[in-house]
């Protein structure tokens, strides 16, 4: 018999369609992976199942775990079931402890709602939960709180609680998509063990479809509200027919066609020597902390229409640097030199004709832009650069042609961004950087917030107009399918140094450094998984 | 998370959020502000018309708020001192925004030395209340009702530096301001174009709040003398002057007593719904 069965679930809010009739059934100690974009409503099933819908959300169809049924249930009934039969594992490791309570009485408040048991038998469960997640005393004490935890050990704290009861079901919603790439496989093997372990079921929700290979028995498609694909992981990874499905895959690792490279050549249009920036250490009464080197003495050149990747993870410092190269930071040693010539200038007119060479765009598409602006008047924004005041009419000629350029219409510069997508706004912020026609274009996580059908159009985009324009790209990210795919040259950051640098393909096949190492290793691949799965004969492949 | 957006942007179903509270605050407001331009035409009786054969008089068809102890017509006073009480509390509130918007504007752009003693001296300010201010500018100047814009104008400027200040620093961290600086904008410029149209909505509401406590304040002053002086009419000294005769003529006292409480509920209620209805998150719930 099934263990979750859940039968024509339709949600709707208002008056638009969220979920169109789901159908879905797990076995016990099965692992499905509800894998989607955004909006596709993999989450909104997940919630349904909870009874978490938001409060104007309407839901029709059944949902019954074992003999319950779940649907229409009343609120006392859920919470009986929330915890005990079911876990829950939510994205943000920040938001889902309670920052006042020490992670021990987190897990025993668990324990103590569902089941009867004394204050002390509840903290000894929480500390062998504890042990089991990996946080083992007495470094990790019950007594610890969750901000001086790091983001992987908080989820570890989410997971131990969400598994202290032994649920025979467990949802996990993106539960590695904040974490860094070395954190994110520990965390999944981790979860996939304990899983396994109890003999629990688990849907995983995610849109990263590697993650779904690493760990799934059983991937469920999801798009725009419907199911359109379902099956084992092998079989639909490696055999689906269904068109989205094959589209997904093929853009995960999506290579934009790039014209052939004729190599480094030319003046450099941007070098950085030995930049160093600073953070003030904690002012302290007596004897303030030392200053903190978010950028440690790193130095580089960017060649005319060179595609550069910086990879590293949170808190690297590749944001500093960034910053710090664009001139929103002071250095507190080293230049950075744009054509040769040190930026920012001391003076302004200067300053002003060397930042047209160097534009950025930004990772948030919806936080990039004004929001009480126009399209027309964002991209206006950079004319500012120029001396001389161009005429409104040959402006707005430039923006138009600058929006088809990227893929938009002219007549776009009059709407607000909040009428665009994700996908257009990141074009609208490409049309942005690119109205002053300059040399290089930063891109911090530019493409990291857009999903993969999307962020391969726009990653086309990108190789097209560096060939058509000869720009030349800084890609700085987290994502390692992005910068392989796309950049010439690679460097590898740690804790404020350039610990490895040089051609893209060289370093990915042959990585020198430990750390880089590492991070190839830990970073999500389908094929990758795919093969391992094979290579190690996956567990329990539940027959259909 | 589009969806969302775009929900928050349509403007053409905005009205949708407007609570019940609004609509009732801002009849009262309309109502108050109406019979204040009215006064300027048309009162029942001359509020300077002393006639003390109608003294004292309790409400009647012919004295609808009855008469005061020189018999001048409660009602037509109430009329002429919502004037002052609300030119008192809305140029106060023109001054505590017209000054403390960009000191707090200038606190968030220039942290460090710069804002800290603009900020420190806010804090100066705010140790005193609008009422020891009054009693220091009438000190020196005399009293009036100028003075009494001087004070209570004074004790707003800090409040809006603050929550001018508290949301410029959110929004200079923001990307659209990154962006802005990297086109090569001056922290004036971007201050002007970004972070205060970002702000309006918030002062706006926090606005209507102070004017409210104008109001009260202008009231408060008046009641000990500091505020409009004889022959102007005003709600605060209105209320001071019924004091002695609360036993036998109550009336004095409780039609300027509501007068007060009305424009300050009515204020208050557009102030929260505005609040409620800028506030996105807030919308969306309801």
């Amino acid at each position: 018999m099934s263990l979750l069965k859940i039968e024509k679930l339709c949600v709707s809010i208002g008056h638009a369609s969220i979920l169109k009739s789901i159908s879905l059934q797990l076995n016990a100690g099965e692992i499905v992976g509800l894998a989607g974009e955004s909006g596709s409503g993999k989450s909104m099933t997940a919630m349904a199942v909870l009874g978490l819908l938001p409060p104007k959300a309407n839901m029709s169809g059944t949902v019954k775990l074992e003999n319950a049924i779940l649907s229409g249930a009343s609120e006392n009934d859920l919470c009986a079931i929330r915890g005990r039969d079911i876990g829950i594992i939510f994205q943000e490791p920040m938001t889902a402890l309670n920052p006042v309570m020490t992670i021990g009485d987190q897990i025993a408040e668990t324990v103590r709602i569902h089941r009867k048991v004394s204050r002390t038998e509840a903290r000894t469960i929480a500390r062998e939960m504890l042990d089991r997640v990996g946080l083992r005393a007495p470094q990790f004490g019950l007594g610890r709180y969750p901000h001086n935890l790091s983001g992987g050990q908080r989820q570890r704290v989410a997971i131990a609680i969400a598994l202290a009861l032994k649920p025979k079901l467990i949802i996990a919603d993106e539960p590695t998509t904040a974490l860094d790439v070395t954190t994110q496989a520990e965390i999944l093997d981790l979860l996939n063990r304990l899983v396994r372990e109890d003999g629990a079921a688990m849907i995983l929700v995610t849109h990263d479809l590697a993650v779904v290979a690493q760990v799934a028995d059983r991937v469920v498609v999801m798009k725009h509200g419907e199911i359109v694909d379902e099956g084992s992981v092998d079989h639909v990874f490696r055999n689906s027919n269904n068109p989205y499905t094959v589209k997904l895959i093929k853009n995960t690792d999506h290579q934009p066609e790039r014209a052939e490279q004729g190599g480094r050549s030319g003046k450099p249009v941007l070098q950085v020597e030995q930049l160093v920036r600073e953070y003030a250490g904690r002012r302290k009464l007596l004897k303030p902390d030392p200053p903190f080197r978010a950028v440690d003495n790193v130095s580089f050149e960017i060649c005319p229409h060179e595609n550069v990747g910086l990879v590293g993870e949170s808190g690297c410092g590749k944001s500093t640097l960034l910053r710090t190269i664009l001139g929103l930071d002071a250095p507190q040693a080293g230049e950075v030199r744009v054509f040769g010539e040190s930026f920012p200038a001391r003076n302004l007119a200067k300053t002003k004709e060397l930042r047209r060479k160097i534009q950025v765009v930004f990772q948030d598409p919806f936080g990039s832009f004004d929001p009480r602006w126009r399209v027309e008047k964002i991209i206006a924004e950079n004319f500012h650069l120029y001396d001389r005041a161009i005429s409104s009419k040959q402006e707005r000629m430039r923006i138009e042609a600058m929006l088809e350029q990227v893929g938009l219409n002219g007549r776009d510069a009059d709407r607000f961004p909040h009428e665009f997508s994700g996908g257009q706004r990141q074009r609208i912020a490409i049309a942005r950087a690119l109205i002053t026609e300059p040399s290089v274009i930063a891109l911090d996580e530019a493409v990291s917030a857009l999903d993969v059908t999307v962020r391969a159009k726009v990653l086309d985009l990108l190789a097209d107009l560096s060939d058509r324009l000869g720009v030349a790209y800084l890609f700085v990210t987290h994502d390692l399918t992005v910068v392989r795919s796309i950049t010439d040259r690679v460097m590898v950051m740690k804790a404020g140094k350039i610990v490895e640098e040089g051609d893209t393909e060289a370093v990915f096949s042959n990585p020198q450094h430990p750390y880089t190492i590492d991070l190839l290793n830990a970073a999500p691949n389908l094929n990758r998984a795919l093969e391992r799965r094979k290579a190690i004969g996956h567990p329990t492949e539940v027959s259909q | 998370m589009n969806d969302q957006a775009k929900v928050i942007g349509t403007t053409s179903n905005a009205w949708h959020g407007v609570s019940t509270g609004f609509l009732i605050g801002a009849g009262l407001c309309l109502l108050t502000i109406f019979v204040a331009l009215l006064s300027f035409i048309w009162t029942p009786y001359d509020v300077t018309d002393l006639n003390v054969t109608q003294k004292l008089l309790s409400p009647s068809f012919a004295h609808p708020f009855g008469t005061d102890h020189f018999g001048r017509d409660v009602l037509s006073m109430i009329m002429v001192g919502a004037r002052n009480s609300l030119a008192v509390a809305l140029v106060a509130v023109i001054i505590g925004a017209g000054i403390g918007t960009p000191l707090g504007l200038l606190a968030a752009a220039r942290h460090g030395m710069v804002g800290e003693v603009v900020m420190r001296t806010n804090d100066l300010i705010f140790a005193f209340p609008s009422l020891l201010m009054a009693v220091m500018i009438t000190a020196v100047f005399g009293p009036g009702a100028i003075n009494a814009i001087v004070a209570i104008g004074i004790f707003n400027i800090p409040v809006f530096a603050r929550v001018a200040r508290g949301a410029a620093i959110g929004l200079w961290t923001r990307e659209f301001i990154l962006s802005a600086r990297t086109a090569g904008k001056s922290t004036f410029l971007i201050s002007i174009q970004h972070i205060l149209p970002n702000l309006l909505g918030l002062l706006i509401v926090q606005g209507a709040i102070q004017f409210a406590l104008g109001v009260v304040a202008e009231a408060g002053l008046s009641y000990v003398g500091l505020g409009a002086q004889p022959p102007m009419p005003s709600w605060g000294r209105m209320l001071a002057e019924a004091q002695t005769m609360i036993g036998f003529a109550p009336w004095l006292a409780i039609f300027p007593g509501f007068a007060i409480m009305i424009v300050v509920f009515g204020f208050g209620l557009v102030g929260d719904g505005l609040r409620d209805f800028l506030d996105p998150r807030i919308r969306q719930e309801r």
